[in-house]
């Protein structure tokens, strides 16, 4: 491989991981649940788009299945179920916020700028390709952390808690070339395991309290 | 071999709970099969015991002397949980709150959690430990809504949801974790070993650790409930099942503390610094006094056991906190006595609760007259959490303050104070429900009282004597974790 | 070296060039959102027939309308017709060029946006005033993140100089900047916002509540008029000018000569005439945003700028 086509293989997974982020704020901001998992399935095409590249870039062999897996997963069958649960649920209304999307924004901005400084002693330690974006995974993480907690719809809370876990494999991968595979076949497992529980409490919640607005969920506000 | 036993035996019960589980027999065969579980578990402390720590199937699994008390007492009242959700259950289905689909989901779960939970102690690789405390999270959900009250509903959704975001945290921590170590031990399994990287921990680039404790404290720190992300605790423990509540508080929260406390034995070493230990005090003293005075207005019964797990909780990772091998010591004591007491507590509130038909503790009257040994049960449960002197919660209270005046001083007058309001009011709850008058009443089927005995007698012998064996692996396991 | 006569010239050309395509630019527009809405496009030089009978027409003045009334349509014209010879187009050898840079330019425009709402304001009807109100708003709003575009893109080039920007981003060899890609899209959110272009404004309707460009220009007629509708023209094609001398800039050459003016020239051409439909595809397919979304759509615009800067930092350097 020529260091010309490296060098554009590395700007490459840069501008996936910036168009991460975006997505990432895009969630952020979105307004209806479809166009929120139509984030969600994006940001999974890009991630499995930088492993892909990544694996290309390392000759890691691992990083292939991993970056097929998160295909699978994130862009077609997740996507795929929560879309099916938005329209048998007929919950594609507008999504409340708790804050308002502008200062949603600055505290993102301000989360970018926390995630930057604090990965910015870790990627000077690191040896990978990619290693600036660790930051940027860590963003996503926190950003995606943000969107669960300004949202009170049990709907956007999934695909926040999804997203977030995007940001973890962005940083994996580009830290350390990926985790162990056992693992990542155990945190893959878990995330399929929790997505179908999700669904289980969407028709349970749904049920018992007729909306799948989390703000009938007061009682518990310590007696 | 042993280990596959400890771990396939839970797997096969979960597979046959998953059909049989709602038989009239089924809560009989749970026992017996937690039984096999716990015995499995002791001939595997015994081989520990005589050789020393274990590897196992190349290395995927790791038996040393500070997991191994935690696989038996998981594995313990993994058993006598299951003896007491026998006749709880039972009561519980002929109240009509449960039925049999819902019976066989909670019997089948039920072993997996368990199974989980032996995963994360026995494993020796540091992803697969976060990945079956994240497993144990999804085997406990459904449970906690097993009820389908919109409270419990609510509760298992802010369990799931907080636990979930907390632990992604620890996975970014174990993913830095990772990174350290890779560049010592090369890509491939071995870097997320704990075998290895006990080996290499002063070698590991300390800027990175730093941040990854960071992250492991957050995302364990939420499971093992410290202040401010113990949100989740008191509404699972309060809104599920009973011996859901008793296994969360008495095995959960000891496999996420242990969880912890592996992150900080390699920070420690790599940091050559007091960064670990001065965060743990600090969250463990803060959990300590906002649970204390949490516990003051609450009303529901099991919401107050479940702040004073917080505050257990608080005070075994203030120790650990504290470091040296005498207060890590007593952090390990304080782990299995306050697992031993907090069952049996939850096993005698549980049935109180289905006498007064209530969990409201001001409608909890007159226990001694009604069922006089499940008030004795109660009462001296309450006397061991409380630390009273023969109870083992004593010495390992004592112990932790002690060495909090050797230590850290200043941190002394805080723990007494929270120690005499927890006093105070439990005290003063517990006499309110067991006293009182009351026509002698029955339940429906005769309480499960071995299990709570049997706990507090154990507890009882741990206060007076402590096993040499027990006292060896604490020693040994204080000595490494420092 | 060629005399600074003749470069002075070709600046000249350049601003004639740019404020007499712009009529030309936004017929191609008006001609592509006709087609995708299924009319009969005017052709595209209906701009033109347009202001030929404007400035044919008598201009009427209000009732107590004070000089400023007259002047603001010249100042606005004045200062886009300026802005147009500050943007390298066709060539980045502007010899007036490091009089003003891209913080300067922001500043013209600012100018001919305070006339101009001044001059809505000066008669006192309550559409006038409505519709200067809500323009500064808007304005507001996307300078910060013009800004931020502006700086992003001299980051990499270490100037703040157009012509250096684009020179340098032009004949470097190509590479993926991150930032400028969100740069970009921040600035395409940031040239509908200021060219009242839809999502925020409709250009193409007179409804009282929702209008904001044209309620500023409600009293003025004839030759006013048409300073003002041919200023605005010039404005949208300067903002494109920008966009494409920092993001799209291969072609606009640094020196002077006749093959790579010409290849310059045709370059532009074909980037406007690409660049046309595409907006006239996105005004298409989006609908007007409430008045009150619009701090949000321009709050996602300083957004992405934001990020831009960022990862200049965490990715570039």
């Amino acid at each position: 491989m020529s260091p010309h086509a490296s060098n554009l293989g590395i700007e490459m997974v840069n501008l996936l991981g910036a168009f991460l982020l975006l997505l990432a704020f895009a969630m952020l901001a979105a307004r209806r649940t479809l166009s929120l998992i139509r984030f969600f399935a994006m940001q999974g095409f890009f991630l499995s788009a930088s492993i892909f590249i990544v694996a290309f870039l390392s000759g890691e062999t691992n990083l292939y299945y991993s970056a097929l897996f998160t295909f699978a997963l994130k862009v077609i069958l997740l996507p795929y179920i929560l879309k099916e649960l938005t329209l048998r649920l007929d919950i594609q209304r507008d999504i409340e916020t708790l804050v308002n999307v502008p200062v949603t924004m600055i505290l993102g901005i301000g989360i970018v700028v926390f995630s930057f400084s604090l990965a910015a002693p870790i990627s000077e330690a690191a040896s990978t390709v990619t290693r600036s974006l660790i930051g940027v995974g860590l963003a996503c993480v926190l950003l995606s952390f943000l969107a669960m907690i300004t949202r009170k719809k049990a709907m956007t809370q999934i695909i926040g808690f999804l997203a977030m876990e995007n940001g973890l494999l962005f940083s994996a991968t580009n830290a350390t070339y990926g985790m162990p595979m056992v693992v990542e076949l155990g945190i893959a497992l878990d995330v399929l395991i929790g997505s179908i529980i999700f669904g289980i409490f969407f028709f349970q919640i749904r049920e018992t309290f007729e909306s799948l607005d989390l703000k009938f969920f007061e009682k518990l506000k310590e007696e | 071999m042993l280990v596959f036993f400890v771990l396939g035996v839970p797997i096969f019960s979960s597979a046959v709970m998953a059909f049989t589980g709602h038989r009239r027999w089924a809560s009989h065969l749970n026992a017996f099969l937690t039984l096999g579980t716990f015995s499995a578990s002791l001939v595997l402390a015994l081989e520990v015991l005589r050789t020393g720590p274990i590897l196992a199937w190349g290395e995927t699994f790791y038996v040393d002397s500070f997991n191994v008390f935690l696989v038996s007492l998981t594995a313990f009242v993994g058993f006598t949980t299951a003896l007491f959700s026998g006749p709880y259950m039972r009561i519980e289905e002929e109240k009509g709150r449960v039925g049999a689909r819902i019976l066989r989901l909670y019997h089948s779960a039920y072993q997996i959690f368990l199974f989980t939970m032996l995963l994360a102690l026995l494993s020796n690789n540091l992803g697969i430990l976060w990945v079956s405390l994240e497993g144990a999270t999804l085997a406990t959900v459904l449970l906690v809504s097993l009820y389908r009250t919109r409270a419990s509903i609510e509760a298992a959704w802010k369990y799931f949801i907080l636990c979930g975001v907390g632990i992604a945290q620890a996975l970014f921590g174990t993913i830095l974790l990772y990174f350290a170590a890779e560049k010592i031990l090369g890509s491939g399994g071995t870097a997320l070993l704990w075998t290895h990287l006990f080996q290499i921990r002063f070698q590991l680039e300390p800027t990175v650790l730093k941040i990854a404790f960071v992250f492991l404290l957050v995302g364990y720190g939420t499971k093992v409930g410290l202040v401010p992300l113990h949100n989740w605790l008191p509404d699972a423990h309060a809104e599920g099942p009973t011996p859901i509540s008793a296994v969360l508080s008495g095995l959960l929260l000891n496999v996420a503390l242990y969880a912890l406390v592996r992150g900080k034995i390699l920070v420690d070493g790599a940091l050559q610094s007091n960064l670990a230990s001065h965060l743990m005090i600090g969250f463990g003293l803060l959990s300590m006094v906002v649970a204390v005075f949490s516990m003051i207005r609450r009303k529901d019964v099991k919401r107050l056991f479940a702040y004073s797990s917080i505050e257990h909780m608080g005070i075994a990772t203030f120790a650990f906190g504290l470091g040296g091998p005498l207060a890590t010591f007593a952090a390990l004591l304080h782990m299995t006595v306050h697992s031993l007491t907090k069952s049996s507590i939850f096993f005698s509130v549980g049935h109180a609760a289905q006498i007064a038909g209530t969990q409201q503790m001001e409608q909890i009257r007159g226990l001694m007259k009604r069922v006089p040994r499940l008030g004795w049960g109660l009462v001296l449960g309450a006397f061991a959490i409380l630390g009273m002197p023969p109870f083992g919660v004593f010495a390992s209270e004592f112990l932790v303050l002690t060495m909090a005046m050797k230590e850290a001083a200043w941190a002394t007058p805080i723990l007494l104070l929270c120690l005499a309001v927890a006093f105070g009011v439990i005290f003063f709850r517990v006499q309110n429900m067991v006293l009182g008058d009351a026509s002698p009443d029955r339940l429906s089927h005769p309480p499960a009282l071995f299990p709570v005995f049997v706990h507090l007698g154990l507890v009882l012998l741990l206060g007076v004597f402590l096993p040499p064996f027990l006292a060896h692996w604490y020693q040994q396991a204080a000595l490494f974790i420092g | 070296m060629i005399p600074i006569l003749f470069r002075s010239l070709g600046e000249l050309f350049q601003a004639l060039l740019v404020i007499f395509a712009a009529p030309l630019f936004l017929g191609w527009i008006n001609t592509w959102r006709a087609w995708l809405g299924n009319r009969k496009a005017a052709g595209v030089l209906q701009p033109y027939r347009d202001l030929v009978k404007l400035m044919n027409k008598e201009a009427v003045l209000a009732y107590g309308a004070s000089p400023l009334f007259r002047l603001a349509p010249y100042v606005v014209f004045g200062s886009m017709g300026l802005a147009a010879g500050l943007v390298p187009t066709v060539s980045t050898d502007l010899p007036f060029g490091p009089a003003a840079d891209a913080i300067a330019l922001v500043g013209i425009f600012a100018l001919a946006r305070v006339f101009m709402a001044l001059g809505a304001m000066d008669i006192g009807t309550p559409f006038g005033d409505i519709g200067a109100r809500r323009e500064m708003m808007i304005a507001f709003l996307a300078e910060p993140a013009t800004m931020m575009v502006l700086f992003t893109a001299s980051l990499i080039s270490h100037s703040t100089s157009l012509s250096t920007i684009a020179e340098t981003l032009g004949t470097h060899h190509f590479t993926l900047y991150p930032s400028l890609v969100f740069a970009t899209t921040s600035f395409f959110l940031i040239i509908l916002a200021e060219n009242a272009r839809i999502p925020i404004d409709n250009p193409g309707t007179h409804l009282e509540l929702t209008m904001i460009h044209e309620a500023m220009l409600l009293e003025y007629s004839g030759r006013h008029l048409a300073l003002m509708e041919w200023g605005s023209a010039v404005k949208l094609l300067v903002y494109f000018s920008i966009g494409i001398s920092f993001f799209i800039p291969w072609g606009i050459t640094p020196v002077l000569s006749k093959e790579e003016v010409l290849k310059a020239f045709v370059l532009l051409f074909l980037k406007l005439a690409l660049l046309g439909p595409l907006l006239a595809v996105l005004e298409s397919l989006l609908a007007k945003l409430r008045l009150f979304r619009a701090p949000e759509f321009l709050a996602a615009a300083y957004l992405l700028a934001v990020i831009a800067f960022l990862s200049h930092f965490i990715l570039e350097v």
